[in-house]
């Protein structure tokens, strides 16, 4: 909202993803939970990545943050983070990277805090991990100053989880993601487990805190009418793919991937929150995807050439980009995704 | 797969080149095909087997006092006096002149019957008082929680020595009936848990909306789903039953009148067996026990894959 | 701690004194819903197994008299509570006229010793090795050889101490074939005592270790296997903190709270499991009085000692509900 969203493509990217690819073991073969995801996140902004559930959305984030478990894996891609790709790294070199430079504000709080920690401790350790051990009362004094940033009372400091409400244990997870400061914060579908108010209140905790202190961050939801307060552009997922991206304007006003136009007529206004419904949901087999695009099934405009060639993301308009063989392939930008 | 189609030449080639697994498209693919179960219920059936049908190649007479030499060793050994094994007596005597093999034929199957009727009650009493527990719920659940909660607690074991010490002569069937009094609360602990899920799971709520009465739901929609439950605690109740029978047989409590895997090596202890290096009369009745317990722990261990997923896979 | 609250410690007594009550009770009631009196049973008994008893008139005639046989089955009931709760057992008929008390004095010391360190150890180990099996940092060789050994949980104790003492007792004689200390030897607090105890409770205390920690192993890695798919594990990962912190600062410490539940709850195994173990092993503890007893018919003896186990049992499993609360943070001292 209040930041441009005409973030310029030639500054160099905090986070480069190319081509990521994650996949799950089943006993009847693998499913493609992510499928060669491209995703560029620049300095300061946030992006949404939205898409149904089982769109691959939350597992890409998994992903970027080499957080896949078993019988998940990544087969493959880049995940370049300040220029260093995260797939290359040592075990304990990505262990120093995480927080320090890459934070995350998990989906559902209700049980991602340790049940047998109090809140301190649990925001104690991620200090000490890092920057080693310090003087108790500077660290205390630290831990205070965070929990007052995302607005939580002292009190909490001496609290265990189960003490807590649902918002106040998102709170404590967001103060915790900022404690090292970090230069990309992924938060992961971080308000859908609250009742309406609260998750107002945690999207206004988490829009402050990223003014405050400048961190990008990719949000993932499903909620469009959320993400469009909140982000600059938004990245929208099908099928393990991200089939359209575009500034949170543009998205709304001339959606061009016919998924994206499904997404958005879906979304009453701007102004009416509703959660994201769509008739159908994910109609292939997802360890079998048919040849050529993976929207044949359900798109109302498919041709010929759609059920042979998968479509590459192109550009389509001032920064934003769909895969769809609708758009011709615009000779000037074409070199952007090889 | 779907790249070998593509004839545009526009898909990405990387595609194809990438480590992805197809799928094994066996019908023989099920999780009931634990290969833990499957030995555990084919080591168990082998037992089983071998002493019913014993008792039409063996003359099991012969498995009490008095019908056979003394202290004979197996077939290929001889004992401290010198006797060497004969055929007629292929797993040796013991001090009492009872043949070891024919011990073997009547003591396995008992211990499979003491297991299978103090697990049954104590199953059956489980699974009424946990669907009890569960479905009713309020005051009722509170007493069965709390009496199960107290009584697995006890040492039941204690309590049996007391009782069949001061019993007259008990039989198989009645020292099972003694243990399984002991035998619900882990049953009723378990079918009340998974009631209670189950319940706030949506069918049963659909079924009750659609107007099905308490007993059609309880017995129509919970029940099947509870199948697997009632039959891994039914493994875990005998398991817990032959440990207790074989407890009291040990300690000369048992039935005495019919021959037991225990009562044997209530024998052979009292008549000093382990410094004779009558090591056949105490070793085949405990090999025996130990390949039993061992079959049940088999079976106990595939259910808990088969039950739990994450098991089976981190354990490849 | 303070914060416990007067109901919570009035909750778990009355739970204790439930559990006694319960088992005092069955072991009353079962025997006279029997055809036949107890006592007749016990005569008939002692007949067929030649009666060594001295004075057997005499002591009939007592159990009589002190069994109250011709009173109403309440007033029988409720002397029995009595004499249960004031510990008073009668007299020994084979040692008459030693008090049952005395003996099972001299015996509770070996049985709860051997009971703690075989318990206590078992518990460790067995939680250590399911922990180590399911970290991911565990080499693979360590992760293949752990489940042979549970081949011991399936067996019995008192089969493993018939094996241990075949094999370590009377084949190599490294260790001693019976009692908890050389006959004759003076009970002091010197090293060579000490180290002859020790000795001689190697094997028993090996038998409940074998047998039981594969339980402890076979639930920790469930657990833990459970634990690890939790979303704070997951973040504890993203945090970037040491795999091992994360490995007894968030696994282990969350997968062990169900594992101290069970432990409670098995408590009442472990100690029939011991008690016959110390019987194979002859140590001078409960189970060897119990079997003493029970070859001799002398009654009271086995239902003081069991009586006695079965309150220790409780008594373990009140003292381990009431410091539950100190361990696992959700269980507030207030509610149930």
């Amino acid at each position: 909202m209040s930041h441009s969203t005409s973030m310029t493509e030639a500054n160099a990217p905090v986070l480069r993803v190319r081509d990521l690819r994650v996949y799950y073991e089943t006993p009847k073969g693998d499913v493609l939970a992510v499928d060669g995801v491209d995703l560029d996140l620049f300095e300061g902004e946030a992006l949404g990545l939205v898409g149904e559930s089982g769109c691959g959305k939350s597992t890409a984030a998994m992903g970027i943050l080499q957080l896949v478990n078993p019988p998940g894996r990544i087969v493959g891609g880049s995940v370049e983070l300040g220029g260093r790709d995260l797939l290359k790294l040592s075990e304990e070199e990505v262990r120093q990277i995480r927080w320090t430079r890459l934070a995350l504000i998990p989906q559902g709080a209700m049980n991602s805090l340790n049940p047998t920690m109090r809140v301190a401790s649990q925001i104690e350790d991620v200090i000490v991990a890092h920057e080693g051990a310090q003087r108790k009362e500077a660290l205390r004094l630290r831990i205070l100053e965070l929990l007052r940033r995302v607005g939580l009372p002292e009190r909490v400091y001496d609290l265990y989880p189960h003490e807590l409400s649902g918002g106040m244990k998102q709170r404590v997870c967001i103060a915790m993601a900022i404690a090292l400061n970090p230069r990309v914060i992924i938060a992961d579908e971080s308000t859908s487990a609250l009742d309406v108010v609260v998750q107002r209140v945690v999207a206004q905790t988490i829009q402050r805190v990223r003014h405050d202190l400048g961190m990008a961050m990719i949000m993932i939801g499903h909620d469009m009418g959320l993400m469009a307060q909140m982000v600059d552009r938004i990245a929208v997922m099908y099928a393990g793919k991200v089939v359209e991206v575009a500034p949170v304007r543009a998205l709304f006003a001339t959606p061009r991937h016919p998924y994206a136009q499904l997404l958005i007529d879906s979304v009453p206004t701007l102004r009416e929150r509703k959660p994201l419904r769509s008739s159908e949901g994910i109609t292939h087999d997802p360890r079998n995807p048919p040849p050529g695009c993976i929207f044949q099934l359900r798109c109302p405009h498919v041709m010929d050439v759609c059920r042979s060639a998968a479509p590459q993301l192109k550009r389509v308009g001032p920064g934003q980009w769909a895969a769809c063989h609708l758009y011709a392939e615009p000779a000037e930008e074409g070199g952007r995704h090889e | 797969m779907g790249s070998t189609l593509d004839t545009s030449g526009l898909a990405t080639p990387r595609a194809a080149s990438l480590p992805r697994r197809m799928g094994r498209f066996n019908r023989w693919d099920t999780p009931w095909l634990n290969p833990k179960l499957l030995a555990g219920v084919a080591l168990l059936l082998v037992i089983l087997l071998s002493g019913l049908l014993g008792r039409f190649f063996w003359d099991t007479d012969l498995a009490f006092s008095g019908k056979a030499p003394l202290n004979l060793p197996p077939v290929g050994f001889v004992n401290t006096r010198g006797q060497a094994g004969t055929w007629e007596h292929p797993l040796g005597t013991e001090n009492s002149g009872r043949d070891m093999l024919a011990l073997m034929i009547v003591g396995a199957p008992n211990s499979f019957l003491v297991g299978v009727v103090a697990a049954g009650v104590g199953m059956t009493v489980g699974v009424i008082l946990g669907f009890s527990a569960g479905f009713i719920g309020g005051r009722v659940d509170d007493v069965i929680r709390l009496l199960s909660d107290v009584t697995v607690t006890i040492p039941s074991l204690m309590v049996l020595i007391v009782i069949q010490s001061l019993m007259r002569q008990v039989d198989l069937t009645t020292m099972a009936l003694l243990i399984a009094v002991f035998a619900w609360p882990t049953p009723t602990r378990l079918i009340r848990a998974q009631v209670l899920s189950m319940r706030a799971s949506g069918y049963v709520h659909m079924a009750r909306l659609s107007g099905a009465s308490t007993w059609a739901i309880m017995f129509r929609e919970i029940l099947p789903n509870l199948t697997p439950y009632i039959f891994a605690s039914f493994i875990g109740n005998a398991t817990g039953a032959i440990l207790a029978a074989v407890g009291l047989e040990t300690l000369g409590l048992g039935p005495q009148r019919v021959p037991t895997l225990g009562g044997t090596i209530y024998f052979a202890i009292n008549a000093a067996a382990l410094l004779r290096n009558m090591w056949w009369w105490w070793g085949l009745p405990t090999l025996m026990l130990a390949l039993i317990f061992i079959g049940l722990l088999l079976i106990n261990l595939g259910f808990d894959e088969i039950a739990n997923p994450r098991l089976r896979r981190s354990s490849q | 701690m303070g914060r416990y609250s007067i109901g919570f410690i009035a909750q778990r007594l009355g739970i204790f004194l439930l559990t006694i009550w319960i088992a005092a009770s069955v072991i009353w009631l079962i025997p006279r819903l029997a055809p036949g009196d107890p006592i007749s049973a016990m005569i008939m008994r002692m007949s067929s197994s030649g009666g060594r008893v001295e004075n057997a008139d005499k002591i009939i005639a007592g159990w009589k008299e002190r069994f109250g046989l011709n009173d109403p089955l309440p007033v029988q009931y409720v002397r029995y509570m009595g004499n249960l709760l004031r510990f008073d057992f009668g007299y020994s008929l084979a040692h008459f006229p030693t008090p049952v008390a005395d003996i099972i004095g001299l015996a509770l010391p070996w049985t709860l010793g051997l009971l703690l360190v075989a318990v206590t150890l078992a518990f460790f180990i067995g939680n250590f090795l399911g922990a180590i099996m399911v970290w991911g940092k565990t080499p693979g060789l360590i992760r293949a050889v752990i489940p042979m050994f549970m081949i011991f949980t399936s067996i019995p104790s008192i089969l493993a101490a018939i094996f241990l003492i075949y094999v370590f007792a009377f084949l190599l004689e490294w260790f001693p074939l019976a009692g908890s200390y050389p006959l004759g030897m003076k009970v002091e607090l010197s090293w060579r005592f000490i180290s002859a105890v020790i000795w001689h409770a190697t094997l028993p205390a090996l038998s409940v270790v074998l047998v039981n920690f594969g339980y402890w192993t076979l639930g920790m890695r469930g657990m833990m296997i459970t634990v690890e798919g939790e979303d704070y594990i997951q973040l504890a990962r993203a945090k970037g903190l040491k795999p091992f912190y994360v490995l007894y600062r968030y696994l282990v410490r969350n997968a062990i709270l169900p594992q101290i539940t069970a432990f409670a709850i098995t408590l009442g195994s472990l100690v029939s499991g011991q008690v016959l173990v110390e019987y194979i092993f002859g140590y001078q503890g409960m189970g060897n009085i119990i079997f003493a007893a029970i070859t001799s018919q002398d009654f009271p003896v086995i239902q003081g000692a069991s009586f006695m186990l079965i309150v220790i049992t409780a008594l373990a499993v009140l003292i381990m509900d009431l410091t539950y609360p100190l361990i696992d943070p959700r269980i507030s001292y207030e509610r149930n």
